[in-house]
């Protein structure tokens, strides 16, 4: 029997050894295939010589999550070898290489495993001894790819796209990819029909005739801080300072390459980016740009947030429009920043001193990367607000498969900006921070505003409606009283969370019993594949996406409608304490304080048979 | 000579204003404060300059220095920001929008120890604005303690002595490529007004280090950045002036004891030398060695010690439009729908 469009490939080296441009053209052919394929980088934070590992999944139903067991495994890191084996399944298919000195009776009896000498197979295809080592990973792909049965056309089309524009690259890959190919051809494929039972076939959607990079018919492949990227240029982003970290980095680098191809400057750029001496700086030239009327935006990491935080409260009390790309790991100092984590929620929601809330998006795939480093940008101009966007490592650096991206159709939402002209219709009738229209957001204007009334001194805590300096307590009080009403206006401009039914796909009988789950980020693309698990074991669901803080109306109708204790509420996260439910709680203290949580906390990405366990064994006893 | 520092003669400036129209609220500093006195430059130097109050951002950090951008032109829109990011704040702000005059007054203890790092940052990127540090050596809002350019050995008015080395900020400056490197003191109009319209007209990172006494934590025996100790030690590098594009090169100087530097507007910075220092505009290294030398020997050198004009601001090296880009809209800034992004 043959596993069609299926498999989990597991790939274990150290990192530096050029694995890592193998492994994406692996993926990018599956992905050229039409197939919603996944890739995961476990890597370490280190640039050579500690242990990675790469992961990518096939499966006829989309999933993409990460699994903690797979079906073929390709040991190259001698380090890991005995850990990597343990995860292999009863079944599974192994190649190692012959480096790995084992005595073959040794192994585990219940795998497949196939020493191979790859040193040997890319001798002559290169003199150089540095660039053997690194070809070395191509045929193990050329290998895979022929017993997968990978169309050899969209091979070369993934592996053209990866090393685009270096001719003899490609060249000298393309014979080590061939190396493999001719070696599984000779000694392997006679044995796939009982130990390699792995196929692909091709997706109707899947034309192989485009070059363009990365854009297959209808779908992108890439990851979550490119789409973040391209959602800041087709937002408007103007000003971008940063200071490097990962996992957040790739989202300026990306920003940069995606200005300079999507806006291509005719006289001169229509951007700045500057890398700053350190995120306080980075953060306060967002603010002095947003506060000069540039749609402006950072990217960074938890300990990058923890030093923007006196910054953020500032941008809170003078009311400034400025965005944060907060791509979450875990933290802070050495030991785990090249794991995912939802941990930052409550730091980001409450960033700064005093009393501060701040508006946080939750994206939930690379689309709503895309769209809401769009919305990121309109939110800030029109609450006049710091927005954070809240994604994590697994989300912002894996490479995934979306849509192509929908053109914005509305224009940019610049919120309330007094000029010149309104001015003198409002015969210079102007105070920066008096609510004029009930909503708690005022008005401003911006420097440069040729009108005798429209300067103001902008100040952080201590200011009265006309930005006057201002101790006394009733103004102060008051204040306080309109940048909360501000935050709940927000709640009507947020995208809203999503309410979704699911019966799940692969249910045979009628449910047994019915529970809610609440997910946010990244989670959801494990989500999918737990409701599918849990109504397989007779678990209805009905799950809410929360896309943003303030909560929409949505998520209180969705609390509300979950209050039978017969049909359990959890809400699933990737941290110790349950941050998001400490927000649900603060803001629906009844209604949410029967909320579960399911929690993963390891620094690996959300993995879906651990929230069905922990969802049954909650809910069968 | 150009006497253009005394306004009490001209009613308007070139661009029709009066004087009055370049005032700010009431200072609410301690009577006598150093700072007071830059205030009322800065308010001269604009209004002589012509320089229109809506084309200004005036930028701060936290402190009693911070505080004085709200006693003057209160027709430009002003920023208070935070205590040592009054250099990010003010670079992301020019940025947004390159046709704004940025000027920042900051303090020593803004600028001098939790921005020190900002500052010198600013300064390599060449951002253009009038950067003027208050410098008394001493936090005045937290009452009295030591900053970073407090010289070592002065004391606080408890009788502490500094035991640490001082930050010279000008020597900083130099240091990390300013482009306009000067050093004045609070009540020297005559050299602080011309420093001031010249650093308007540069276009890069115009840094003045004006040496301006807290009458409160620092005027006593024992500091070196009191009144009397100021007037005492005080070197002037050269005499200054300004002169009008309009007007006749009318300097009294004799032969080689004079440079004159051409502004952006076309106005004539004049520099005659002093006590027969000869100095180069544009050599760091000499500049270094006087500053050192004057302090080696207890002495305040003052005057303009760098000056650049060429180096390329940031807006230059970053090559930005030259439509603001606070001003860009979907015209300027949305991609073609044609890419293979986009469905």
């Amino acid at each position: 029997m043959s596993a069609i469009n299926q498999f989990v490939l597991h790939v274990a080296t150290v990192n530096g050894s050029g694995s890592q441009s193998a492994n994406q053209v692996l993926l990018k052919s599956l992905f050229q295939m039409g197939l919603k394929v996944g890739g995961k980088n476990l890597f370490p934070s280190n640039i050579a010589g500690l242990p990675t590992w790469f992961t990518i999944r096939v499966h006829p139903q989309g999933y993409t999550s990460r699994l903690s067991h797979q079906d073929i495994l390709v040991a190259m890191n001698p380090a890991t070898w005995s850990k990597d084996l343990k995860d292999l399944k009863p079944g599974g298919f192994l190649l190692y290489t012959s480096e790995i000195k084992v005595d073959p009776t040794a192994l585990r009896q219940d795998i497949h495993a196939h020493p191979i000498a790859f040193r040997d197979l890319v001798e002559g295809i290169s003199p150089s001894v540095k660039l053997k080592k690194l070809l070395v990973n191509m045929v193990y792909v050329g290998l895979l790819s022929e017993l997968l049965e990978i169309p050899e056309e969209c091979s070369r089309w993934a592996l053209e796209d990866q090393f685009a524009g270096k001719g003899s690259v490609v060249d000298t890959n393309w014979k080590a990819f061939q190396a493999g190919a001719l070696y599984a051809r000779e000694h392997l494929v006679g044995l796939r029909s009982e130990q390699f039972p792995y196929r692909v076939q091709r997706s109707p959607d899947s034309p192989c005739e485009t070059s363009e990079p990365k854009v297959s018919g209808q779908r992108l492949l890439m990851d979550g801080n490119s789409a973040t990227a391209i959602g800041a240029v087709v937002g408007g982003c103007t000003f971008a300072s940063w200071y490097p970290i990962t996992p957040s980095s790739s989202v300026m680098e990306s920003f940069v390459h995606w200005a300079g191809e999507l806006r291509p400057p005719s006289q001169g750029k229509t951007y700045a980016v500057v890398q700053a001496e350190d995120e306080i700086a980075a953060i306060s030239m967002v603010i002095g740009a947003g506060w000069a009327g540039s749609r402006a935006m950072t990217a960074t990491s938890g300990p990058g947030l923890s030093l923007m935080a006196e910054a953020a409260g500032l941008a809170y009390y003078a009311e400034i429009p400025a965005v944060i790309f907060n791509v979450q790991r875990a933290g802070p100092s050495t030991g785990l920043p090249t794991r995912t984590l939802q941990g930052d929620v409550l730091a980001a929601a409450y960033l700064s001193h005093g009393d501060t809330r701040h508006i946080l998006l939750f994206p939930g795939n690379l689309e709503e990367c895309y769209e809401f480093a769009q919305v990121a940008f309109d939110l800030a101009e029109r609450c006049q607000s710091l927005v954070i966007v809240l994604t994590d490592l697994d989300l912002g650096m894996n490479l995934q498969v979306g849509p192509r991206f929908a053109y914005p159709q509305k224009p940019y939402d610049r919120g309330k900006v007094l000029d010149k002209e309104d001015l003198d219709r409002l015969e210079g009738d102007f105070a920066r921070y008096r609510d004029v229209d009930g909503d708690g957001i005022c008005y401003r204007t911006l420097p440069l505003t040729e009108h005798p009334k429209a300067a103001y001194f902008t100040r952080g805590t201590g200011h009265n409606e006309t930005s006057g300096y201002s101790e006394d307590p009733e103004v102060f009080r008051r204040n306080l009283e309109r940048l909360k009403k501000k935050f709940l206006t927000a709640r009507s401009h947020v995208p809203a969370a999503l309410w979704q039914r699911t019966e799940g796909s692969g249910a045979t009988t009628a449910p047994r019993t019915s529970i809610g789950i609440i997910a946010y980020g990244s989670s959801h693309e494990a989500m999918t594949e737990a409701m599918d698990l849990l109504a397989q074991e007779g678990v209805a669901c009905e799950y809410l996406r929360l896309r943003a803080y303030p909560f929409s109306s949505e998520v209180e109708d969705f609390l509300k409608a979950h209050q039978d204790p017969e049909s359990p509420l959890f809400l699933v996260e990737q941290n110790r304490d349950a941050q998001m439910l400490s927000l649900l709680k603060e803001a629906f203290p009844q209604l949410a304080c029967k909320t579960k949580p399911v929690l993963q906390f390891d620094g690996l990405p959300l993995e879906a048979a651990f929230v069905a366990r922990e969802i049954l064994s909650e809910v069968n006893s | 000579m150009s006497s253009t520092h005394s306004p009490a003669s001209v009613k308007t400036n070139s661009i029709g204003l009066e004087r009055s129209e370049y005032v700010g609220s009431k200072s609410t500093l301690c009577t006598g404060c150093g700072h007071d006195s830059v205030t009322n430059h800065i308010i001269s130097a604009y209004f002589e300059s012509g320089v229109s109050p809506y084309r200004v951002a005036k930028m701060s950090g936290i402190g009693c220095s911070s505080k004085t951008p709200a006693y003057f032109m209160n027709r430009a829109h002003g920023f208070n920001s935070i205590h040592g990011r009054m250099a990010p704040i003010s670079t992301g702000a020019f940025l947004a929008n390159h046709q704004l005059q940025l000027i920042g007054i900051s303090g020593d203890g803004d600028t001098g120890s939790i921005g020190l790092g900002s500052f010198c940052h600013l300064l390599r990127r060449n951002v253009p604005m009038v950067y003027i540090v208050e410098n008394n050596g001493v936090y005045g809002l937290t009452k009295g303690q030591f900053s970073a350019t407090a010289d070592k050995g002065s004391t606080l008015k408890s009788g502490e002595i500094n035991p640490f080395t001082s930050i010279d900020l000008c020597s900083l400056a130099i240091d990390m490529g300013c482009s306009f490197v000067a050093r004045s003191f609070s009540g020297d109009a005559k050299q602080l007004v011309p420093l001031l319209r010249a650093a308007i007209q540069h276009r890069g990172t115009a840094f003045i280090d004006v040496i301006s006494p807290c009458i409160a934590f620092a005027n006593h025996e024992g500091s070196t950045k009191s009144y009397q100790a100021v007037r005492e030690h005080l070197q002037q590098l050269q005499e200054m002036g300004i002169i009008l594009p309009q007007e006749p090169l009318q300097v009294e100087y004799q032969e080689g004891e004079s440079t004159q530097v051409e502004l952006a507007d076309g106005s004539i910075l004049w520099l005659k030398k002093l006590n027969s220092q000869e100095h180069s505009l544009n050599d760091p290294s000499l500049a270094q060695k006087k500053l050192r030398e004057a302090s080696d020997q207890g002495q305040i050198l003052t005057g303009l010690f760098h000056y650049n004009p060429h180096q390329p601001a940031l807006d230059k090296s970053l090559e930005i439009c030259e439509k603001p880009l606070a001003q860009l809209g979907e015209a300027e800034l949305r991609p073609s729908p044609d890419h293979p992004l986009f469905r």
